[in-house]
């Protein structure tokens, strides 16, 4: 929960650094999916913890140790807000200058992200794509029973405690999804993209699965469609580059992809947005589904226990 | 003079706690808090490195000459979301372990760790004395064998003759 706060306060700093982009990020991932995901675990592996700790003192004396350190070193640093800072030259003021005649699009951390960093990014998404199936495969449940309508009609029950919840989410679920559309499609012109899209898509059907069940929502949204929207986002960012190539350009050099240049980066660039919001969406909603899934085993399995004592 | 390093003191002291948690504690799930207390001292520290005196939010418009750096906004867009990423990573693998162990914490891992060995080093030497007490056993056997063929061969040949 303190994490959560934790998550919204430094989403708040970033707007005040100017990092719109990244604000939006963190308040979409820092305080809410990150939040909840620690919430589950902790729930499934106990809140108790062991007060002995490894001698204190010791990664005391560490720690100050690296922190005076870190601190030294920070004499050399430029100061704060300095213009003329070196982070602030080489590549940066060609981002500036000339990314409205080279990709025609407003946001400049978009046109970074999305065509001069084009690569880069692919990495990212192929991180998110590989961690995904890291979880899926430490958690995965399995097929379900087909005969699970006792744990349903709990889950019925369960959800029909908070009428007043249910009904706010239901109208407001909608809403998220088409925020989440208009972030996706505007992130050439304002703050958002891919990554933020994804994230608040995934918390819409999050919302859902938290308030109907698991059951329900397996049913609204099949685990196998979302595996394959995963794997369906990476592939069309790489194939994007596939084209590029094919069209005589670099990998992932947009100005092949059409006669007019800007007209060419402007397609990639939606095209990868795509394929990046696809990904960071499924990815989401598949680690939440299979920490759930688990839990509910785990739930399953301790009532038996106890059935059979 | 000073006033101008603070945002790095900040970022040096979170980074400090972030480094403390995961030393001290033995419990993973706090361990994990603290890496992504220190990963968002990351975050932070590329974020106000960013930050240009009087400039705005890197997005293009026609009256502003002065913008933040773009760069460190996209480094730091993508590292949030791959950071979530692998911090649900993490955490499956904590509860894999807590459904494995019981306990998710590090001391009670490593003594079940060292009495299974030790269990499984027991076997091993017991199942080898085993095998090396059948092994005499089916020696003995198989000369006594031998030598009861022999003398019934002996008693045989003796009444042919």
């Amino acid at each position: 929960m303190l994490l959560g706060i934790y998550g919204l306060l430094s989403a708040i700093f970033f707007v005040a650094m100017d990092a719109v982009d990244v604000a939006f990020t963190e308040a979409a991932v820092g305080a809410g999916i990150s939040s909840l995901l620690m919430l589950v675990a902790i729930t499934m592996t106990g809140r108790n913890e062991n007060t002995t700790r490894h001698k204190p003192i010791s990664a005391l004396f560490i720690v100050i140790i690296t922190g005076g350190l870190l601190l030294y070193g920070t004499f050399d640093m430029p100061y704060f807000g300095a213009v003329e800072a070196s982070i602030n030259s080489h590549v940066v003021p060609r981002y500036i200058n000339d990314s409205m005649q080279e990709i025609g699009i407003p946001n400049i951390v978009t046109s970074v992200l999305a065509s001069y960093r084009a690569f880069d990014t692919f990495g990212e998404v192929v991180v998110i794509f590989t961690a995904g199936i890291g979880v899926l495969a430490l958690l995965s449940v399995g097929r379900r029973p087909k005969d699970d309508d006792k744990i349903a009609s709990i889950n019925d029950s369960m959800s029909e405690q908070y009428l007043v919840v249910r009904i706010v989410t239901k109208m407001l679920i909608p809403f998220i999804m088409l925020f989440a559309l208009y972030v996706q499609f505007h992130g050439d012109f304002g703050p958002g993209g891919g990554f933020q899209a994804g994230v608040i898509f995934a918390a819409a059907i999050i919302l859902y699965a938290m308030l109907f069940g698991l059951s329900t929502a397996n049913k609204v949204i099949n685990q196998t469609f979302i595996e394959l929207m995963a794997a369906l986002g990476v592939l069309l960012y790489g194939c994007v580059g596939i084209v590029s190539l094919l069209n005589g350009g670099n990998f992932f050099d947009f100005n092949v992809l059409s006669n007019d240049p800007i007209a060419g980066q402007h397609l990639g660039i939606i095209l990868i947005e795509l394929g990046v919001g696809c990904t960071v969406a499924s990815v989401m909603i598949l680690i939440f589904f299979n920490f759930a899934g688990r839990k509910e085993l785990q739930n399953n399995n301790s009532n038996k226990n106890e059935e059979s004592c | 003079m000073l006033i101008g390093h603070f945002n790095y003191w900040i970022v040096v002291v979170l980074m400090m706690i972030g480094l403390y948690i995961v030393i001290a504690h033995g419990n993973l799930i706090k361990k994990i808090v603290g890496l992504v207390i220190f990963q968002t001292s990351v975050f932070i520290f590329y974020i106000s490195m960013a930050k240009v005196d009087g400039g705005t939010a890197p997005i293009l418009a026609d009256d502003i000459s002065q913008y933040s750096n773009p760069l460190p906004h996209v480094l730091i867009l993508t590292a949030i979301v791959v950071g979530i990423a692998t911090t649900a990573l993490a955490l499956s693998l904590v509860v894999r372990i807590k459904e494995e162990y019981g306990s998710i914490e590090e001391q009670k891992i490593q003594s079940q760790d060292n009495l299974s060995q030790d269990k499984l080093s027991q076997e091993n030497l017991s199942q080898d004395n085993k095998i090396l007490v059948n092994q005499s056993q089916i020696n003995q056997y198989q000369t006594s064998q031998a030598q009861e063929n022999q003398i019934q061969e002996y008693q045989q040949d003796g009444k042919h003759r």
